[in-house]
């Protein structure tokens, strides 16, 4: 169904108005974040930047905006809009025609998923630093925007979203399962469009920030919802649809860097599950313990596991159930295809039990978000208490047996792609949300 | 440039400057007193000034674990110190001086050594000259070996010792509290040789006078100060296994170096009180004056500033009783 039917959608997502100042408002809240972890209280359960980002936004993030919007974070995400202004030289005006930075393209080979892969393993390997100390957070949020920034003055357009943000990476994986979409009405209309607007920047807007043509767009992965292309172009062919969900994955991508995503999601969700939400108290230590011999050795597990055990068993049980079939590098990916909803929702799972567990602080960190004893709005002293407690067993077994069984449908329609087995996939599906039943409950 | 956008970067340049600059500027105006282990750096700020007469108001904050807030030789509440929260007091001196303030919550390794202090200026009193302690006015080596000459061979009974201290009542000399005080269980026992008495009797009789130099009362003090503040290192029943013994033992000398301004330390094992050798061998003022000035880089802190003179030989009473039975 297209929403941009609908005048009042349309008018809202046409005007920049309402988009900026979602962006200024969030904007500030980052910065305020950032703030809060250089001068607030060190104890993470009681400083805003702790608390709005890993617990507020990412319950959001992951469990709303990801699964039913997509890439909607990205449409309002504040890291890269203050690149964007440097590099456009206005704030509301597109880009003069003459860059004003350097305004190089991306060389081909970076233009891929892998630079985001490694940014989320390294920010995943020092998770139980970042997620609990408030200046390590604020360090990795400082050093973000201002990549950001410094992408945007030497690489056209949003290098850093597109190639190297370690969210926007498995934001792009999942929100090929949303039900939301922006695609162009009609091609051949784009076929014979002149100048290529929507692309190239017009005196209404920008050109695709996320360098994608709207006219090949054919699933969610690359494409921010920035909504640039629905003030450019000059035929009114751009929409966004509503659509079932994981209309994307019936198209099945091709590509080892976008399914190596799918195992690092997968594998990290199983290791946190393991260590952060475990009742392992030594293994808690060591992995907040960073650069010590045993946090090499934990390293060293986290890694072997998302690159290479669970690639590995999954290319052994796909092997098992399809003896005669090559299964190159391709195939792999294509058959890999199942993992985006099975991982999506080990996501949810797994971030049921932190943020429903921890969700009280956050009423409390609004009152007073450094920790210096403010009560701006009388929940300051409001104590720390599950919320939900006893949902939460019931919500993730949900979670994980409706991911397993999403994964099931979708690999059964992979595999007729291919000519594989899905019986084998299931296996190794079913396996693994076992496990996680097992790590969580 | 257009007008709007003008007008739009205004604005945003006006709320990334509010955003920064109002938490600044409050920041800069709520004092807060940090609290964090002594490995952390201990109190944040630890010189305080105040002036007497005017009430200080002070604020605290943990930045790790719970803490405690009390002055001390001052009969205070101690201030619950949460992390992430903020805790008020307001303190009050009717005398100028330096005052110890410490954490009374078990908070880490080197939890003894989170000290501050709170300089106190004005008022009209003169400050009174600090008489010297018994063990500097006897002359006493707190640092050297104090092996006793003679140990029993069982626990001395203060109440057998008791009945024998009536028969001698014509030498009072033994239950002064000066002689108490400087000699030690042992010397007593040697002075006592020509009484005429078992060995035996010589040591309950010795228990006798330890126990006429204390109270009920003040045990029941020295010992609720002893398992708040010395059991820790030197266990509940005195063998110097507390809970923090063996990591201090592992950890201790480099956790304690590694603390800003400490000096070098030789760690040592807390000393163990139900150790006869070591008990026997060491006079009141000598276990006052270890008390008193701590270990001097051994691990062992000074209580001088934390404890009252009269808790500290309440204390002191104490820890005989892990070789005496008190009981009358």
């Amino acid at each position: 169904m297209e929403l941009t039917r609908f005048a009042p959608i349309k008018n809202l997502l046409k005007n920049r108005y309402p988009q900026l100042a979602l962006f200024v408002l969030m904007l500030a809240g980052f910065v305020f974040a950032i703030l809060a972890g250089f001068i607030g209280t060190p104890v993470g359960s009681h400083n805003f930047s702790i608390v709005f980002v890993w617990i507020a936004w990412w319950a959001i993030l992951i469990m709303v905006a990801v699964p039913f919007f997509g890439r909607g974070w990205c449409a309002v995400c504040p890291i890269p809009v203050v690149g964007d202004w440097l590099q456009r030289g206005a704030v509301l005006e597109p880009a003069a025609k003459t860059p004003k930075w350097l305004n190089l393209r991306v060389p081909a080979k970076f233009r891929n998923m892998w630079m985001q892969n490694i940014a989320f393993t390294l920010v995943a390997l020092f998770s139980s630093v970042i997620l609990t100390i408030p200046i390590v957070t604020s360090v990795v949020l400082a050093a973000m925007l201002f990549l950001a920034i410094g992408l945007s003055m030497v690489f056209e357009r949003r290098a850093f979203c597109r190639y190297l943000c370690p969210v926007g990476g498995f934001i792009g994986l999942y929100a090929q399962a949303a039900p939301i979409e922006l695609r162009i009405k009609d091609k051949r209309v784009c076929a014979q469009c002149v100048g290529k607007p929507c692309y190239n920047g017009s005196e209404l807007g920008s050109g695709c920030p996320w360098d994608v043509f709207p006219g090949g767009l054919t699933k969610n992965t690359y494409c921010g919802l920035c909504m640039e292309c629905i003030r450019t172009c000059p035929h009114d062919n751009i929409a966004v649809n509503l659509r079932p969900f994981s209309a994307d994955l019936a198209k099945p991508s091709v590509r080892l860097d976008e399914a190596f995503k799918a195992f690092i999601m997968l594998g990290a969700a199983l290791i946190y599950a393991y260590v952060l939400m475990g009742a392992n108290g030594a293994i808690k230590l060591v992995a907040y313990s960073v650069f010590t011999p045993a946090w090499f050795t934990y390293a060293g597990v986290f890694l072997a596991v998302i690159f290479i055990l669970l690639p590995g068993l999954y290319w052994l049980f796909v092997k098992a159930g399809n003896l005669n079939q090559a299964l190159s590098g391709k195939y792999f990916a294509i058959a890999s295809t199942p993992l985006i909803p099975l991982g999506l929702m080990f996501w949810v799972a797994f971030s049921l039990s932190f943020v429903l567990t921890n969700a009280s602080y956050i009423l409390a960190a609004l009152s007073d978000p450094f920790g210096w004893g403010w009560n701006l709005f009388g929940t300051a002293s409001i104590p720390w208490q599950p919320v939900l407690s006893s949902l939460i067993p019931p919500a993730q077994t949900l979670a994980l047996v409706g991911g397993l069984a999403w994964a099931a449908r979708v690999a059964q329609k992979t595999a007729s792609q291919i000519n594989i087995s899905s019986a084998s996939v299931i296996a190794y599906c079913l396996a693994l949300t076992s496990l996680m039943l097992w790590l969580l409950l | 440039m257009k007008r709007s956008e003008r007008l739009t970067r205004f604005i945003i340049t006006a709320a990334l400057f509010g955003v920064v600059a109002l938490p600044l500027a409050l920041w800069a105006q709520t004092p807060l007193i940090h609290a964090s282990v002594a490995e952390s750096g201990g109190w944040s700020p630890d010189v305080l000034r105040a002036k007497v007469g005017e009430p200080l108001h002070l604020r605290f904050t943990s930045d790790d674990v719970v803490h405690g807030f009390a002055i001390g030789q001052m009969d205070m509440q101690p201030v619950e110190i949460e992390p992430g929260k903020v805790s008020e007091t307001i303190l009050n001196f009717d005398k100028p001086g330096i005052y110890t303030f410490f954490c009374t919550r078990w908070c880490g390794l080197n939890h003894w050594r989170m000290r501050g202090t709170i300089e106190v200026t004005g008022g009209t009193d003169d400050p009174q000259p600090a008489s010297a302690p018994l063990y500097v006015t006897l002359g006493l080596d707190l640092d050297a070996p104090h092996p006793a000459e003679a140990v029993p061979v069982e626990t001395p009974s203060a109440r057998r010792g008791m009945e024998l201290l009536r028969l001698i009542t014509n030498q009072p000399t033994y239950q002064s509290p000066d002689y108490y005080r400087s000699h030690s269980p042992s010397q007593v026992f040697q002075d006592l040789s020509a009484s005429g008495l078992t060995d035996s009797q010589r040591w309950d009789l010795v228990a006798a006078i330890w126990a006429q130099n204390t109270t009920l009362e003040a045990l029941a003090e020295g010992q609720q100060v002893y398992a708040q503040n010395c059991a820790a290192c030197h266990g509940e029943t005195g063998g110097g296994d507390g809970v923090f013994a063996d990591d201090l033992a592992v950890a201790g000398e480099a956790s304690m170096q590694a603390m800003s301004g400490s000096m070098e330390m030789s760690m040592q094992a807390p000393a163990d009180f139900s150790d006869p050798q070591r008990m026997y061998g060491a006079s009141p003022a000598l276990l006052y004056g270890k008390i008193l000035r701590g270990g001097m880089g051994t691990g062992m802190p000074m209580w001088g500033s934390i404890f009252t003179n009269e808790q500290i030989w309440n204390v002191t009473a104490y820890l005989y009783s892990f070789q005496f039975d008190y009981s009358k």
